[in-house]
């Protein structure tokens, strides 16, 4: 038997019924295909530069990050370090997006990749996702200490993620997780809010 | 667990980082010239002192960032972490102890 590979499949095709059953504890669900580039560049000016071109300014500060709206649409510049930066934007914008951040680097050194199927994105939210996710992350994500726009890069029950803070308040949370793990931490939330959905059921 | 100071991320769990051995090891300026036992010395010798000592840590679940750290090997107390290509504190900036 051969697979079909003309129809692309996100890392988490399978798990949607199972991750959606999870609410209302928790609402996760997988946003696929996002496209994402990974930016290197040192120089300033062509930091700014970069985020004129999006409409977004690069985040300033380590571990944070910003969004806006511009000529691509909804856009998120995530710090990831001194001189990297991840850009997400919608799933059809990336040759796009790419071909302007290539632009708008020059003449400064930088490399903008596409890096887009190297992770799955999840979104989380609910009056437990709080709670879920500390049974596997060290992180403190009250709002006092985990404002809106934090962006971390941790372990989530042993796996690599990047954990960004969406709306504080309302604990809404995206996960980004590379493919390969995607299934496992989907299994992991499942295990992990057990309890949450005994209490609300 | 303890925490690790990152000097990008903050404090973070131990289990996110990988130790570098000592820091501040200059490479040879001319490594051709080295003996076989100078060479040795310089890729095998390290110090183990009884007390701080200079190290480099990554941050390989976070930043990815390369760092140095100041620990005192009798205690793993943390008395300073800096960026790479800063230099080494002064051992009488204590009182600024991090962790």
């Amino acid at each position: 038997m051969t697979a079909d590979t003309s129809v692309r499949t996100s890392p988490l095709a399978a798990w949607t019924d199972r991750l959606a059953a999870l609410a209302p504890a928790l609402d996760v669900a997988e946003r696929p295909f996002l496209t994402q580039l990974t930016v290197r560049a040192r120089d300033a000016v062509a930091v700014a530069r970069m985020g004129e071109a999006l409409g977004v300014a690069f985040p300033a500060d380590p571990c944070t990050s910003t969004r806006g709206g511009g000529p691509f649409g909804d856009v998120e510049v995530l710090w990831m370090g001194p001189d990297e930066f991840l850009v997400v934007a919608g799933p059809d914008r990336r040759a796009l997006v790419e071909d302007a951040l290539r632009a708008a680097v020059r003449p400064a050194r930088g490399a903008v990749v596409d890096t887009s199927a190297q992770r799955t994105t999840l979104a989380l939210s609910g009056p437990h996702a709080r709670d879920v996710l500390a049974h596997g992350c060290a992180i403190d994500l009250h709002p006092s200490a985990a404002p809106t726009g934090t962006c971390v890069q941790t372990l989530l029950a042993r796996a690599g993620v990047v954990l960004r803070v969406d709306d504080a308040e309302c604990d809404a949370f995206t996960l980004l997780v590379r493919s390969s793990f995607a299934e496992y931490l989907a299994a992991w939330l499942c295990d992990a809010s057990v309890e949450y959905r005994a209490a609300l059921s | 667990m303890q925490l690790i100071p990152c000097p990008w991320c903050g404090p973070r769990e131990e289990a996110e980082f990988h130790y570098g051995g000592q820091a501040h090891v200059a490479y040879p300026e001319d490594p051709g010239a080295l003996t076989d036992q100078e060479w040795a010395r310089f890729v095998f010798f390290r110090d183990n002192p009884c007390g701080p000592f200079a190290e480099r840590w990554s941050h390989s679940a976070g930043c990815r960032r390369w760092f140095n750290a100041v620990r005192d090997t009798r205690t793993y107390e943390l008395l300073s972490v800096y960026r790479v290509g800063e230099p080494r504190p002064d051992a009488s900036e204590r009182d600024e102890v991090v962790s």
